[in-house]
C-alpha cells in the first residue's frame, strides 16, 4: 500500500514537471506577474493541463486495455496493438471519415470501437481454429491479422487522400491536444473503472475456461465485457491522441512480476504505472529536441521495445 | 444423487462416451476407473457442465446441470479437471480465495476467510500460501486446486485424476482427506482414478468404463475381483487379500 502511494507520489510529480515544459514560458513566477489573463495562463488553461490530463487518461487506460486483453486472452503478449484491435479502429475511423464526415466525434468513436472489437473478435476466431497455441504464436497471429488491416485501411487512405491523417492516427502524438479536443479521453476513464469492477470476474477469466465455469460464472459473457472495454479504450486513444504501442504490454507485465496477477490488486498499480509511463516518455519527447518535439510514439516504441526484449529473453517462468 | 441418463458425446465420427446411464449415490466416494479412452473425464466433464453434451441428461442433486443456473450449481458442485494450465500468476492464497467466489463474489467475509484458511491447512499449504503458483512443483500446485475445490464446500465434489503429480505421502494424505469429506461432511466424491489399489482402498462405489460405456458398477468388494478387473482392462490382474483390503498386482 505505501509502495502504491509512492508511485502515485511520484506519477503526480510527472504530471507536475509535464505542466511546466514546453516551448511558451509557463511557471510559477510568469503566472503569478501575468495574473488570469496573462498569455501564461492562457497556455495553461488550453494546452499545457489538458495535455497532461490527456497523458494520464491515455496511458491508464491503455495499460489497463493491455492488462484486461491478456487475462481474457490468457497470454502474456497480447496488447491492442498485437491482436489487431488498434488497426480495426482505424479502419473504423477511416471507413466513418469517409461515409459520414458530419458525424460528431462521439459518433466516429463508437463507429471506430464497433469495428475494433470486430478485429478483436476475428483475431480469437483465428486462434480457435489454429491449433499451436504456443506463447509467441499468438501475439505474431494477431501482428499479421493486424498488418493485414492496416495494409487494407493504407490503400484506402491512398486511393481517397487521407494518408497524411492515417499516418496521424497511427503516430501517437500530444502535441495538438487542445481544450475541447481531448475530452473524449475520459471514456478511458471510465473503462477503468468497470475494469476495476469486474477484476475478480476478470481474474477468475485468466484462470481458464474450466474454472470459470466451475465458479458459476459465465465465461463467454466476461470475455465479451474484457473485449468491449478494451475495443473502447482502443478507439478512444486512437480517435483522440493516436496510438501508443507497447504500453498495454510493457506495463501490465512489470506490475504482474511485482506482484501477480490478482487483478483487484493489479488495476490502481497498472492504471498509475501506464500514466507515469506516458508522462515520462512524453516529457522525454518535447526535452531531447526541445525546442522541437519527437512524437510519443516514437519514444515508447524505443523505450517499450527494449523492454519488450528483456521481459521476452528472460526465462518467462509465468509464461508457459 | 447424481443421475445420468443416456448421456452421450461424439467427436467428430467417434463415439467417445456412449448413452450413459447411471445413478450414483449421494454420500461415500464413488471412483470411476478403466482404461485410457474409455471416456471416463469426458463423462466427468458433461456431468459437471464443463462440457456439452451431444445427448441425454445430468442432474446433480436434483439440478438439471444444463438448465440451472450456474452459480448455483457452483455453490452445489465443484470440479477439478487434470492438467490444469495457469497463466495467471496468483498466489496459493489468491487462489483458494477465489473458491469463495460463488458466495461471496469477491467480497470475502469473515466466514469465508475461515474456509479459506481451513482449506489450506487441510493441504499443509500454510507454508506456501504466499507463494506465487507458477514457482510450486507439480504436486504442490495440485495441493493447491484441490484446496481451492475444497473451500467451495460443496455437497458434491468432482475430481479428474487427482493424485496426479502426487508422491506416495500426499496422494495417501489426498484420498484420506476425501475420506474424511465423505464420512464427516457427508459430501459425495466422485473421483476419475486410475490406480486401482487406491481405489480399492477408499472408494465405496466403483464405476468402470471401457469404450465409452459403463461396463460394470457395484460396490468395491464386488467390483475388485480378478475376473471383472481383468475384463475391464484386457490383462491379467490377481487380486490378494491383505489385511483386510484387496489389492491388486499387475506388474508383469
Amino acid at each position: 500500500m505505501r509502495t502504491l502511494l509512492l508511485a502515485l507520489f511520484g506519477t503526480l510529480v510527472l504530471a507536475v514537471v509535464s505542466v511546466f515544459v514546453g516551448v511558451s514560458d509557463v511557471s510559477i513566477p510568469s503566472l503569478l506577474v501575468g495574473g488570469v489573463d496573462s498569455r501564461a495562463m492562457e497556455v495553461l488553461l488550453i494546452s499545457r493541463i489538458p495535455r497532461t490530463i490527456a497523458l494520464v487518461l491515455a496511458g491508464a487506460s491503455m495499460a489497463i486495455a493491455g492488462l484486461v486483453m491478456q487475462m481474457v486472452v490468457r497470454n502474456r503478449f497480447v496488447e491492442p496493438s498485437t491482436t489487431g484491435t488498434t488497426e480495426s479502429a482505424a479502419l473504423g475511423f477511416l471507413v466513418v471519415t469517409l461515409l459520414a464526415p458530419g458525424w460528431p466525434l462521439m459518433a466516429k468513436m463508437g463507429v471506430s470501437a464497433v469495428f475494433a472489437l470486430g478485429g478483436t473478435a476475428l483475431f480469437l476466431r483465428i486462434l480457435r481454429a489454429v491449433p499451436l497455441r504456443d506463447v509467441l504464436l499468438v501475439p505474431l497471429v494477431g501482428i499479421m491479422l493486424g498488418g493485414i488491416i492496416g495494409a487494407l485501411t493504407a490503400f484506402i487512405a491512398y486511393r481517397t487522400n487521407l494518408m497524411a491523417s492515417l499516418l496521424a492516427w497511427n503516430m501517437g502524438d500530444f502535441s495538438g491536444v487542445l481544450r475541447g479536443r481531448y475530452e473524449l479521453l475520459w471514456v478511458g476513464l471510465v473503462c477503468c473503472v468497470m475494469a476495476y469492477i469486474a477484476a475478480d470476474r476478470f481474474t477468475v477469466a485468466g484462470m481458464g475456461k474450466d474454472f470459470t465455469t466451475n465458479l458459476g460464472l459465465n465465461y463467454q459473457r466476461v470475455m465479451m465485457l474484457g473485449l468491449v472495454i478494451v475495443s473502447l479504450v482502443s478507439a478512444v486513444v486512437l480517435v483522440s491522441v493516436g496510438s501508443i504501442p507497447f504500453l498495454g504490454l510493457i506495463v501490465p507485465n512489470l506490475v504482474s512480476l511485482m506482484i501477480g496477477d490478482n487483478m483487484r490488486r493489479t488495476v490502481p498499480w497498472v492504471a498509475i504505472g501506464g500514466a507515469g509511463m506516458v508522462l515520462a516518455c512524453d516529457i522525454a519527447g518535447r526535452l531531447i529536441r526541445f525546442p522541437y518535439e519527437i512524437p510519443i510514439s516514437v519514444v515508447m516504441g524505443v523505450v517499450g521495445s527494449a523492454m519488450f526484449l528483456y521481459l521476452l529473453l528472460r526465462t518467462p517462468r509465468g509464461a508457459t | 444423487m447424481i443421475v445420468t441418463s443416456n448421456v452421450t458425446k461424439n467427436y467428430g465420427a467417434a463415439c467417445v462416451v456412449d448413452g450413459v446411464s447411471l445413478e450414483l449415490p449421494a454420500g461415500g466416494i464413488t471412483s470411476i476407473i478403466g482404461p485410457n479412452g474409455a471416456g471416463k473425464s469426458t463423462l466427468l466433464s458433461m456431468v459437471s457442465r464443463l462440457m456439452a453434451m451431444d445427448k441425454g441428461t445430468v442432474t446433480v442433486g436434483g439440478l438439471d446441470v444444463t438448465t440451472a443456473p450456474s452459480d448455483e450449481l457452483a455453490r452445489r458442485m465443484s470440479i477439478l479437471r487434470q492438467d490444469n494450465h495457469m497463466t495467471a500468476r496468483l498466489t496459493v492464497r489468491d487462489l483458494v480465495s477465489f473458491g469463495r467466489y460463488p458466495y461471496s463474489k469477491g467480497r470475502l467475509t469473515v466466514d469465508d476467510k475461515g474456509h479459506i484458511e481451513k482449506a489450506i491447512t487441510y493441504l499443509d499449504l500454510d507454508a506456501l500460501a504466499h507463494r506465487f503458483l507458477d514457482e510450486l512443483s507439480g504436486g504442490q500446485r495440485q495441493r493447491a486446486f484441490v484446496a481451492m475445490v475444497l473451500a467451495q464446500d460443496t455437497d458434491y465434489v468432482l475430481l479428474d485424476e487427482p493424485l496426479n503429480n502426487l508422491d506416495m505421502k500426499h496422494a495417501m494424505g489426498m484420498m484420506k482427506l476425501m475420506q474424511q469429506a465423505a464420512n464427516d461432511l457427508g459430501k459425495t466424491v466422485v473421483l476419475v482414478l486410475h490406480d486401482i489399489n487406491f481405489a480399492s482402498w477408499y472408494s465405496d462405489h466403483i464405476v468402470a468404463m471401457k469404450h465409452g460405456k459403463v461396463s460394470a458398477q457395484g460396490p468395491a468388494a464386488e467390483m475388485i475381483r480378478p475376473e471383472v478387473l481383468s475384463d475391464i482392462y484386457e490383462m491379467d490382474i490377481k487380486v490378494h487379500e491383505i489385511g483386510g483390503q484387496r489389492i491388486s498386482v499387475y506388474y508383469g
